[in-house]
């Protein structure tokens, strides 16, 4: 990038309209820049112009205290074949200096008045940095003073962070992240201490510690779908049984999907089910690796009329590793406890598989199956055993001691994987390769959130918590400012955005589809803020053919093929959560904040809308209905939606994959963005828009 | 000038009375008609005969510019006084090849001293040529060089010692003169001879000269007629032993006896009762004829409270010889010095000039050119001194004296060597400061100092200043072998005064950080801390008699009271602290080279961040590391620690056991090779430096902080035994033994050595401490000696083998089912 970049080259006019009488300049290459972010004083400059010899015209010694450096000089130094795209003009005027440059990293410029030596750090062509804001460093902004870009872009802080609602606000989430970490505590435990410890005293780990093991170390994880099954049995099911995330192995990033046996013995329930199946949809969908930590008893018995017969049931799952195996994506199972059955497929059906000695069995049916149906009296190590899998049935590739030794050798997999599965080949890296954060910290969300769901806020304010620089560059601001749009980067990835900043007019809507369009046809990721009521209705709003305004966002954000990622900021109400792709419209990823609403619409209104028609109903049955009883009605519908569209009852149904600490979503949005580009970019096509 | 030539004949009569090697005795008083004619030259050539001019100027440049103020060595540059002479005339004989000033030197040398004279050499503008043996291809002083010559494999007897593959090299690549540094071919006269010989010149002092100091007997003899006081002792050149008891016997005990050809403490044996003197006579015989071809001993009375002082002398071709003041190199552990300073603390001015003055008499009475050490012995009770001997080369520790006087000494030689007349007169020289040297090696202090040899993982000296100096030929990755001295640097720090040099030297020493072998850093470390070494109280037995304290062994913690105790106790407190620490950097330094790694496979995002994120719950990392301590062998303390991530790269640790510890960690942009770091500690913002490396099966971690360093290892996971066949063994007692090390009643190499002598058999009985073999490291012997009574089983060594540090040797099966102490491993 930096060739391209620095091809805006820094002009000897431009630095004598500056003043600039003499002058040095000192070239960095663009990596080195960026690795010596953070300790600017420790830096030394890769590249000085008076030690350049293939520089045309350049005289190295004279050159650095030129009275006036031939144009052709720098037009070499700046458009390079070693690509530079950071310079350092030091300012030398009346000075007879010794060259050496006067480094100050607190400052992005410096003039020493008299002794007349001015020092700038320029990006040429770039926007104005703001350095990683890393490890507690000083915030540093380096100015550019030869393009228009500075400034113009940057969304202003307008949360107050002293103010009295900031302050309600901040508490009413807190609460609400409270309930969250205890909620999400409590899975983590598993299913009880009694079966954690039966489970440990085999040499066993839980499912997440073979994930810290497996994965690199000090590498993220991003779980998904954690509170699954929350409340939906009358048993508890603890993550649904399963533990899925993306996480980097040897760098690679893979799905992993390891069962939890101390949750009614890893069996499949159907949200265990589902989850696994979303897992594989992931993969799929984004050509990671899976990794299958297989200790499962097969499907749940007592519910196998919901979890074994229907398309995307239990052998849903050997299909999408047979359909991803064609694809090429890698699909690995470590055999670290039983796979009985059904189960056995998994590391069967697997491109490679590891078992481990003593724990892990694979077999069709079981020593009392076995028993009842043949007679056969067999133990479960010979029947299925490691040393038969891998020594005699060839069931199994990798013979492991323990599990520690199995993980090992799933990580060894991992690493010859080699390009398996990746199609991104050579894609313009438009990342930027220095990260800049935010300008306002990313726990100033919390406070954000109207603790009233009814107070609207400007959605621009969670813009500028979540990309990098706060910089958002608007799209169509005057028009249909109803939905924002614009360009911006997350963790140097460009994004576009769509964020809802009140009701969907006619006019929003076209400007979405616009947007989306652009976006689709120059494989821009984008990312949606839903906070939407819905629709605007009415007879205008019908007269000016919201309905195909609608249509039109609809058919753009159902074909766009870019990676789209949700989050819900606020309510998902009506045909918005369509247009703002909501789970039907196959987000790449969806996530809630703890204060999300999803329903068909307000349970105030469903509960109206309701009222009037029973309303209706007993007037034509000529009945009476007091209004006590209606409220009663009323109340009860609310109620009902109340409940339905909170967001554990929607994360436990695995409508979205996860709820998540708005302080985070910057993090997890850069975790999504960066797993979801690795496919090659396609060519979105639409239907027929109704015009 | 009168005297001198009496002295040196004085000199010649009894060389030509003790040896027959009358060709020698010829040719040297050629050399000195030479000279002669050389001071012709002076005139004609109408320059300024010693004096005047050169030294003027060397005046002005103490004055103005004070050597350590600027970058070292800054000595100001002499003025060549020859100028080319003989380059026009095309016969080139040995003679006209010995003219001209030199402008290209073949270093006959490795390691620091080659790089240290390369340094000289390029400052002068002179053209260098290293040499090198296999083990050297890719050593820094072949690197600094300009150019370098490859002479045969790794033994030194095949390649650094070997005088015709040198003179070739310098043949070859036209090299006018050669640089032997210390050790090797330094002092060997043949050697210098075969050099002038070639027509090119010897950089030291006449090959007279080396004769007749490297023979202990004749130089004691001719310093007896020079008037220099020599220790009471038998010289002669009658070898029997009967005689040699007997003179022992008149001299009294204690005695010494040392190999004549001796030097640096081969061959060497203090004998303090008579009974022992037969043992340790054929001892040292034996290491003589091994390390110098020639069995010969002498005997001296062997002064119990002796100090060990130095005069550096400097002599030129016109007979000028001054002294650069003395060092005291007292601190010596197996007769070999550690620990150097200049000036000698505790003496008087009259006695330095009374030193210096004997030293420049035992120097002209040999005829000395370039520079040379007389070493003295000083009876500290009666305060006199003695001569010992004369080392007729540039010392390992010349960088004390340089840092004191403000002289470049290598440039001094070369400058002699040119035939120019000393820089400076004895009235211009003078001492400003004082500095200290310490000797960093790969050695094991707890096991007796023992050689090691290895690889430097880590290497990061402290920061060279112009009050610090490392001198070093190793850098990170290199590695220290078996073949030659384990020496690995030397550091030298300089103050205004004793005390303010020993703390700056205590620092760098705290910043002296090696990985990778055992080094006798913390050694050096207490010794520089110890209240009688910072008192100056200085003395050949100084390890000796302090060893309780600088080297808490491991029998002395067998004992709940000691003192040892105590300190573990409290190091090991320490040492879980560290170990939070370590953990923090180990999860900081995995990230970053996440990062690195990573940039090119992922790209960009949040992946590579190694910020542990989870979703709605914080990621802690379990850690097993055992504390390996510095100063004793074989202890170590196993450290439990969990590690939390939180955001913004805090971490928190939680160390496991007795008193848990609970440490909030914050960690700060890291340098460049990912181990520098800096730590906020619970509120305290320390540097901290990190090397992991792993080796021989083993994670090693080491954490530098403060002043203190910490070795831990991590356990490693071995899965060798896949498909095993041992099926009945549960897995658990399988997993002890992935981790097992060295069973109990095998015998390890101390060290890595040769094996010289195989004392016992398979099946052969043995009683606890009985010898088993004798090896053989960097011409030491050390006798291997059985940890327990058994029978020896698995013995397969034979004469000769190369053995490696920690090989198992042998096992030696126990009769009875007890646990043997610790290792011994004394050696003779």
């Amino acid at each position: 990038m930096g060739r391209a970049v620095a091809n805006r080259s820094i002009s000897t006019a431009s630095l004598l309209r500056r003043g600039y009488d003499r002058w040095k300049i000192e070239i960095a290459r663009s990596a080195a820049w960026s690795s010596a972010t953070d300790s600017l004083c420790r830096r030394k400059p890769l590249f000085d112009v008076r030690g350049v010899t293939n520089f045309t015209n350049s005289s190295s010694q004279k050159s650095c205290r030129g009275v006036l450096q031939p144009e052709c000089d720098l037009q070499a130094a700046t458009s390079g074949s070693i690509g530079f795209s950071h310079i350092k003009v030091t300012r030398t005027a009346g000075l007879k200096t010794d060259g050496r440059p006067s480094f100050n990293p607190s400052c992005a410029m410096r003039d020493d008045g008299f002794t007349g030596r001015q020092t700038e750090r320029l990006r040429i062509g770039g926007t104005p940095t703001t350095q990683l804001r890393k490890h507690g460093a000083a915030l540093r902004t380096v100015r550019n003073f030869v393009s228009l870009d500075y400034g113009m872009n940057v969304l202003k802080d307008s949360v107050d962070t002293q103010s009295q609602s900031f302050k309600t606000n901040l508490k009413a989430m807190e609460e609400l992240l409270v309930e969250l970490r205890q909620h999400v505590e409590k899975v983590r435990l598993g299913g009880g201490t009694k079966a954690v410890e039966r489970h440990k005293s085999r040499n066993k780990f839980l499912p997440r510690e073979r994930i810290d093991n497996l994965l690199d170390p000090g590498a993220p994880f991003l779980e998904l779908s954690q509170l699954a099954g929350h409340e939906l049995y009358d048993e508890p099911l603890p993550s649904g049984g399963i533990v899925t995330g993306i996480g980097p192995i040897h760098g690679r990033l893979c799905m992993l999907v390891a069962n939890d046996p101390t949750v009614k013995g890893g069996t499949y329930y159907p949200i265990t089910v589902k989850k696994h199946l979303r897992a594989q949809e992931i993969a799929a969908q984004n050509h990671l690796p899976c990794i299958y930590l297989v200790d499962s008893g097969g499907a749940n018995l007592p519910r196998q009329a919901e979890v074994f017969p229907d398309r995307d049931h239990f052998g849903r799952i050997f299909f999408n590793q047979a359909q991803m195996s064609e694809a090429g994506i890698p699909q690995i199972a470590l055999v670290l406890g039983s796979c009985t059955a059904g189960g056995a497929y998994v590391p069967a059906m697997a491109d490679e598989s590891v078992i481990v000695k003593g724990n892990g069995t694979i077999f069709l049916a079981g020593p009392p199956l076995v028993k009842a149906a043949t007679g056969e009296v067999v133990s479960a190590e010979d029947l299925g055993g490691a040393t038969l899998h891998c020594s005699v049935s060839g069931v199994s590739d990798y013979f492991a001691n323990d599990e520690m030794h199995a993980l090992a050798t799933g990580r060894k997999i991992v690493r010859n994987l080699h390009h398996a599965g990746i199609t991104k080949q050579a894609m313009v890296n438009s990342a930027e390769a220095t990260v800049r954060e935010p300008l306002y910290p990313p726990e100033g969300l919390r406070g954000i959130i109207p603790a009233d769901r009814r107070q609207s806020y400007d959605i621009r304010s969670v813009i500028a918590h979540l990309v990098d620089g706060s910089e958002f560059d608007e799209f169509k601001k005057l028009y249909g400012p109803t939905l924002v749009t614009g360009f911006a980067r997350i963790n140097g990835q460009p994004v576009g955005i769509v964020g809802n900043n009140g009701i969907l007019f006619t006019e929003s809507a076209l400007k979405g589809a616009h947007f989306i369009q652009l976006c689709a046809q120059r494989h821009i990721p984008l990312i949606f803020l839903q906070n939407i009521t819905g629709f605007m209705v009415g007879s205008r709003a019908e007269a000016s053919g919201i309905a195909k305004a609608g249509a039109k966002m609809v058919m753009a954000v159902a074909c766009a093929k870019v990676p789209k990622i949700t989050i819900v900021v606020g309510g998902s109400y009506g045909a918005g959560n369509y247009g703002m792709c909501g789970r039907a419209y196959s987000p790449n990823f969806l996530f809630l904040w703890p204060n999300a609403r999803i329903s068909v619409m307000g349970g105030a209104q469903a509960a109206g809308v309701l009222a009037q028609v029973e309303s209706d109903k007993r007037k034509r049955e000529g009945k009476v209905w007091n209004s006590d009883e209606e409220e009663a009605f009323k109340d009860k519908v609310v109620a009902a939606y109340e409940r339905e569209g909170n967001p554990y009852y929607a994360s436990a149904r695995l409508w979205d994959d996860g709820i998540i600490d708005p302080a985070d979503t910057r993090q997890v949005l850069s975790l999504c963005l960066s797993a979801s580009t690795k496919t090659a970019p396609q060519v979105s096509s639409y239907g027929v828009f109704r015009m | 000038m009168s005297r001198r030539s009496d002295l040196y004949t004085q000199g010649l009569k009894l060389l030509l009375q003790q040896r027959s090697s009358c060709g020698l005795a010829l040719r040297s008083s050629s050399a000195l008609i030479s000279n002669g004619s050389r001071d012709f030259n002076y005139s004609r050539q109408g320059r300024v005969p010693p004096t005047s001019d050169v030294s003027s100027r060397f005046k002005s440049h103490l004055r103005l510019g004070r050597f350590w103020n600027t970058q070292w060595p800054a000595v100001g540059q002499c003025h060549r006084a020859f100028s080319a002479t003989s380059s026009s005339q095309s016969s080139a004989s040995v003679e006209e090849k010995l003219k001209g000033p030199i402008d290209k030197i073949l270093i006959a040398n490795r390691g620091e001293i080659a790089c240290r004279v390369i340094k000289t050499a390029k400052r002068l503008g002179i053209k260098t040529v290293a040499v090198y043996s296999d083990a050297d291809r890719f050593s820094m002083h072949v690197k600094s060089a300009d150019e370098a010559v490859h002479i045969g494999p790794a033994p030194a007897s095949l390649s650094y010692l070997s005088a015709e593959k040198i003179l070739a090299a310098a043949r070859s690549t036209n090299a006018k003169a050669i640089h032997p540094g210390y050790g090797f071919l330094s002092e060997n006269v043949h050697f210098a001879e075969s050099c002038k010989k070639e027509g090119i010149r010897f950089i030291g002092p006449p090959s007279t000269a080396i004769h007749a100091m490297g023979d202990k007997s004749v130089s004691k003899k001719l310093m007896e007629a020079a008037g220099v006081a020599v220790v009471p002792g038998y010289h002669g050149d009658d070898q029997d032993i009967d005689l040699l008891q007997s003179e022992a016997r008149r001299i009294g005990y204690p005695v010494l006896i040392k190999a004549t050809q001796g030097g640096g403490g081969k061959g060497m044996r203090i004998v303090l009762e008579e009974n022992e003197f037969l043992d340790c006579l054929s001892s040292a015989q034996r290491e003589a004829m091994a390390a110098f071809g020639d069995s010969r001993v002498l005997i001296e009375k062997y002064l119990t409270r002796p100090r060990h002082i130095e005069v550096q002398i400097f002599g030129d071709m016109h007979g000028n010889v001054v002294h650069l003041f003395e060092r005291d190199c007292s601190v010596q552990r197996r007769h070999q010095k550690i620990i150097e300073e200049a000036p000698a603390p505790g003496i008087s001015e009259e006695f330095r000039q009374q030193i210096g003055q004997a030293a420049v008499n035992a120097a002209k009475a040999v005829g000395y050119e370039s520079a040379g050490t007389v070493e003295f012995i000083v009876d500290t009770l009666t305060g006199k001194f003695y001569f010992m001997e004369m080392n007729t080369r540039l010392q390992v520790e010349h960088p004390i004296t340089e840092m004191v006087t403000g002289q470049d000494l290598v440039e001094w030689q070369i400058l002699v060597a040119n035939g120019e007349p000393l820089p400076l007169q004895q009235d211009q020289l003078q001492i400003s400061g004082h500095a200290f040297e310490a000797r960093i090696y790969a050695e094991n202090v707890p096991r007796g100092f023992l050689p090691a040899a290895g690889t430097l993982h880590h290497y990061n000296p402290p920061p060279v200043s112009s009050t610090v100096r490392v001198e070093t030929g190793v850098g990170e990755g290199d590695s220290v072998s078996v073949y030659y001295d384990p020496m690995i640097a030397k550091l030298v720090a300089w103050g205004h005064d004793r005390s303010a040099a020993l703390v700056k030297l205590h620092d760098c020493l705290s910043k002296f950080q090696i990985a990778g072998l055992p080094t006798n850093i913390p050694f050096l470390k207490a010794l520089a801390k110890h209240p009688a070494f910072v008192a100056g109280e200085v003395g050949t037995h100084f390890i000796d008699q302090y060893r309780e304290e600088l080297l808490p062994s491991a029998s002395n913690t067998g004992h709940e009271s000691s003192r040892a105790a105590v300190s573990i106790h409290l190091d090991a407190k320490a040492a879980r602290q560290a170990a939070a620490i370590a953990a923090v950097g180990m999860c900081l330094t995995s990230s970053l080279g996440l990062q690195v790694l990573k940039t090119g496979v992922e790209g960009w995002g949040g992946w590579n961040s190694g910020s542990g994120f989870r979703l709605n719950h914080s990621y802690s990392r379990l850690m097993t590391m055992e504390w390996k301590s510095d100063t004793l062998e074989n202890s170590s303390v196993p450290i439990k620690l969990s590690t939390t991530y939180d955001r913004n790269a805090n971490f928190t640790v939680e160390v496991q056991g007795e008193e848990p510890l609970r440490l909030t960690v914050t960690g700060q942009s890291p340098g460049d090779r990912c181990r520098d770091l800096r730590l906020d500690v619970d509120g305290q913002s320390t540097n901290v430096s990190l090397a992991q490396y792993f080796q021989n099966g083993i994670n090693s971690v080491h954490l530098w902080q403060e002043d203190q360093h910490y070795h831990f290892t991590v356990p490693w996971l071995s899965f060798e035994r896949e498909e095993s066949d041992d099926e009945q063994g549960s897995d658990k007692s399988h997993r002890e033994q992935t981790y097992s090390t060295t069973a109990i009643g095998s015998v390890t190499a101390p060290m890595a050595g040769r094996v010289v002598k195989v004392l016992v058999e398979n099946g052969a009985r043995v009683k606890k401490g009985e010898p088993l073999l004798v090896l053989e490291a960097m011409k030491m012997e050390h006798v291997v000696r059985a940890p327990v009574e058994g029978l020896v089983d698995g013995a397969h060594l034979v004469v000769g083998q190369q053995v490696n540090d920690n090989m198992v040797l042998l096992q030696i099966k126990e009769r009875r089912q007890n646990l043997p102490d610790e290792d011994d491993d004394d050696s003779e």
